[in-house]
């Protein structure tokens, strides 16, 4: 059972079984790792806010992810976006954070779960679309109808927008799930060939496995910096409508 | 290169496994619906929470930290390009005062060292004036006693010759035929002394 390699994303209750009007709200080792990033991200950043003039390295930590960020968010969706920083400093950190935590052997990958990923996906389509319909009225609209185009290729160009708009949640989500579970896939694989191999040959999907782990712990981070930063330029859609 | 083969292996024994272990597991875990009400639960509590608190809380605190160091970091380099211009002013008026002096002193070395040439020049003319007296003095005495001396001489001479006589030949001889012969041979030696 275990040296099957999608055995790793198997959901299973721990504790006992919370159902709220026929729904099944159990606490699972996915909310459980769900919980233990929330809370790793508030214990460091938390350190990180003591007031000293020279930060210690926990608050330099701290201190850089946040100039990092908003420097990201300025770059990609200007000034205006400044009231979305926490929403997306938040974001980025709890998928890093999940993504990273899903790196420690035997512990649970929650974005390696389709449904994870595609409820904040579908979180920030939905955010998004209302922010554009907020900001610019029935304007918004405009975002699907490029300037500058012939009028006989506008139908076809207008549900190409659409169809590219719409799919914008499903991409989202799916670039971030596939990433973690193909890579976690190939680890537990490659795992799985050092041991069926034994020590003649198993040295060689050993070294494969641990240069997999270096490129899964960047994959890590580059995931989430995508997810951040495609919700950003989301986001300067629905702000700087420019088409 | 590499990474598509690696990724062709990894697909094919994917497929492997999968077809050979899909009996039993039923596939991707990921699909399966039982506890997705759960997981979309836990996570909008969880990240619900973690952005409320970290928006009220600790965001806050941290742009703060950010802007008051950025402000004191600005002050301060304000206080230091105060404080240098200040020093650069002090260092002006400290070489202007160095200058001064030095002007000062060398105007006052100067009267200083005119005036004690001027007293050394009066003392000496004074000091002249007085050597000349004393060479006149010294000279009109010489003169004098070049006067006298010869009369001394003379008489000296006519007295111990008139001893010697005397004492030669026992008897006084007249004194006035002894100074006429002293006289007489003092005259010649006189002139060859003096080479006349």
């Amino acid at each position: 059972m275990a040296a099957n390699p999608m055995y790793q994303f198997n959901v299973y209750r721990i504790g006992p079984e919370i159902k709220i009007n026929n729904i099944d709200i159990s606490f699972t080792n996915a909310s459980l790792f769900m919980v233990i990033s929330s809370l790793a991200i508030l214990i460091i950043f938390n350190l990180g806010t003591k007031r000293s003039i020279i930060p210690n390295k926990i608050q330099l930590l701290a201190e850089l992810s946040y100039s990092f960020i908003s420097k990201m968010i300025s770059d990609t969706a200007g000034s205006k976006a400044k009231p979305y920083f926490s929403f997306i400093f938040s974001l980025f950190m709890f998928v890093l954070f999940c993504n990273m935590f899903g790196m420690i052997p035997y512990s649970f990958t929650v974005t390696s779960h389709i449904i994870v990923t595609f409820v904040l996906a579908a979180f920030i389509f939905i955010g998004v679309t209302i922010i554009g319909f907020i900001k610019h009225g029935l304007g918004y609209l405009k975002l699907f109808v490029p300037s500058g185009v012939p009028m006989v290729l506008l139908p076809l160009i207008v549900v190409i927008e659409i169809i590219s708009y719409l799919s914008r949640p499903i991409s989202l989500s799916v670039r971030l799930f596939a990433n973690m579970m193909a890579g976690h896939t190939m680890m537990k694989v490659f795992g799985g060939f050092v041991v069926s191999l034994g020590i003649v040959g198993g040295w060689l999907p050993l070294g494969f496995s641990v240069a997999l782990t270096g490129l899964e712990i960047l994959v890590a981070f580059l995931q989430a910096y995508v997810f951040a930063i495609l919700t950003c330029i989301y986001l300067n859609d629905a702000l700087n409508l420019h088409h | 290169m590499l990474k598509k083969i690696i990724f062709q292996f990894v697909a094919l024994s994917l497929i492997f496994t999968y077809s050979a272990q899909s009996a039993e597991s039923g596939g991707m875990p990921q699909l399966n619906p039982e506890f997705w009400i759960s997981q979309i639960f836990w996570l909008v509590l969880t990240f619900g929470l973690l952005f409320i608190i970290l928006s009220k809380f600790i965001l806050p605190k941290i742009s703060n930290n950010l802007e008051t160091r950025k402000s004191q970091i600005l002050e301060n380099i304000e206080t230091a390009d105060k404080q240098r211009e200040e020093t650069e002013k002090k260092v002006k008026e400290f070489d202007k005062i160095i200058n001064d002096t030095k002007v000062e002193a060398k105007n006052f070395f100067n009267s200083e060292r005119q005036k004690v040439l001027e007293d050394i020049n009066n003392k000496r003319l004074s000091l002249e004036k007085d050597i000349e007296k004393e060479i006149i003095k010294a000279e009109e005495e010489i003169d004098q006693l070049k006067k006298t001396s010869q009369e001394k001489i003379t008489k000296i001479a006519i007295e111990t010759s008139s001893d010697l006589v005397k004492q030669l030949i026992g008897e006084d001889i007249n004194k006035s035929s002894l100074s006429a012969i002293v006289e007489d041979l003092s005259k010649k030696e006189m002139e060859k002394h003096n080479g006349i």
